[in-house]
């Protein structure tokens, strides 16, 4: 009987699936303070990616029309700069625990904007690639550096690899070129 | 004579386990029945987008949870509409929503709240937009875009 009753419970225990609940994290800036509207920080047009979504889901990748599939190629190269160009972000030196001295793109900042009328599910996409370039870029950076994912890094480490490829994702407030919703 | 010290040794009688199985499986089948997970009633159609980098949800006792999508009853019209616990709101409503949240929560966690946004992938950006700007107003900063992990995005 207790046998039966034990086979029954693993058997379900086995064949049910919870669904668990996943999704891409991001952090809203903070709203600003009326003081501060006055200072801001003059930033460099080689510095900014600016990506631009429409209405009709089209991407604009630095002011040439692009497809989603491209876009995280164009990322990476943009957070690292490997040949050192001179319209990709410029790199400053910095001081990082376990890489020592090194010339990085601190100052660089991925601009998103989309309309109003932009569908969802192509703005996650947008999303989804742009972290995706990052986060190859620091599994690369970390592989290379400790032999190990990202995912599986110490807290020290993990803040080593993110001061190596510090991510900025600003989001400007949308346009209702398309009109409301 | 070892035929008479025999009987001096014997202990205590073991107590027979025979019913032991039993009595675990009421208690099993009284904490499987007495348990109720939270779930909300959708009253709207929501298909999550696919993304290649979704992350699991830690902790989901710190997760609100705000659907949009399409209500599934045609009375409630076409238009996307914004699902908090088991009714239709506004964005107006939110920041009472996450400020009702928060207090609910333990205090030491209130800083590591975390809201989710379960919104169907053809809505149009405009209502995410107002959310979000409601979440900042409300200082709840940490989201997460509902998303299906899958290995390539179509």
């Amino acid at each position: 009987m207790a046998d039966i009753a034990f086979l029954l419970l693993i058997f379900f225990l086995v064949t049910t699936t919870m669904d668990v609940d996943t999704g891409l994290m991001r952090g809203l800036p903070q709203l600003p303070d009326k003081d501060d509207l006055e200072q801001q920080d003059e930033i460099h047009d080689r510095n900014v990616f600016v990506v631009l979504i429409n209405k009709n889901d089209e991407l604009l990748v630095e002011n040439k029309p692009t497809s989603v599939f491209d876009l995280r190629e164009l990322a990476r190269e943009f957070i690292s700069n490997p040949n050192n160009a001179a319209n990709l972000p410029e790199k400053v030196e910095k001081d990082i625990p376990f890489f020592g001295k090194i010339r990085v793109t601190k100052n660089a900042v991925i601009s998103l904007q989309n309309d109003r009328g932009t569908s969802y599910g192509m703005y996650i996409k947008v999303q989804n690639e742009l972290i995706a370039a990052k986060q190859e870029l620091r599994d690369n950076i970390s592989m290379q550096q400790f032999g190990m994912k990202y995912s599986e890094l110490d807290e020290e480490r993990l803040d080593a690899v993110k001061a190596f490829y510090p991510s900025v994702l600003s989001e400007a407030e949308p346009k209702a070129i398309g009109g409301r919703n | 004579m070892s035929k008479f010290r025999k009987k001096e040794k014997k202990g205590v009688a073991a107590i027979n386990t025979a019913s032991l199985p039993d009595i675990v499986f009421m208690l099993l089948f009284f904490f499987m029945v007495t348990t109720v997970m939270r779930e909300v009633d959708l009253k709207i159609a929501v298909r999550v987008p696919d993304a290649t980098e979704a992350e699991k949800l830690e902790n989901k006792s710190l997760v609100s949870f705000i659907y949009v999508g399409e209500p599934l009853e045609a009375i409630f019209g076409t238009e996307p509409r914004i699902q908090l616990n088991d009714q239709f709101k506004k964005v107006e409503d939110i920041q009472d929503f996450i400020a009702q949240e928060r207090d609910a929560m333990d205090e030491n966690d209130r800083n590591k709240m975390m809201v989710s946004l379960k919104v169907d992938e053809d809505t149009k950006m405009g209502v995410i937009v107002d959310i979000k700007m409601a979440l900042r107003t409300a200082n709840a900063l940490k989201i997460s875009y509902s998303s299906t992990k899958v290995d390539k995005i179509k």
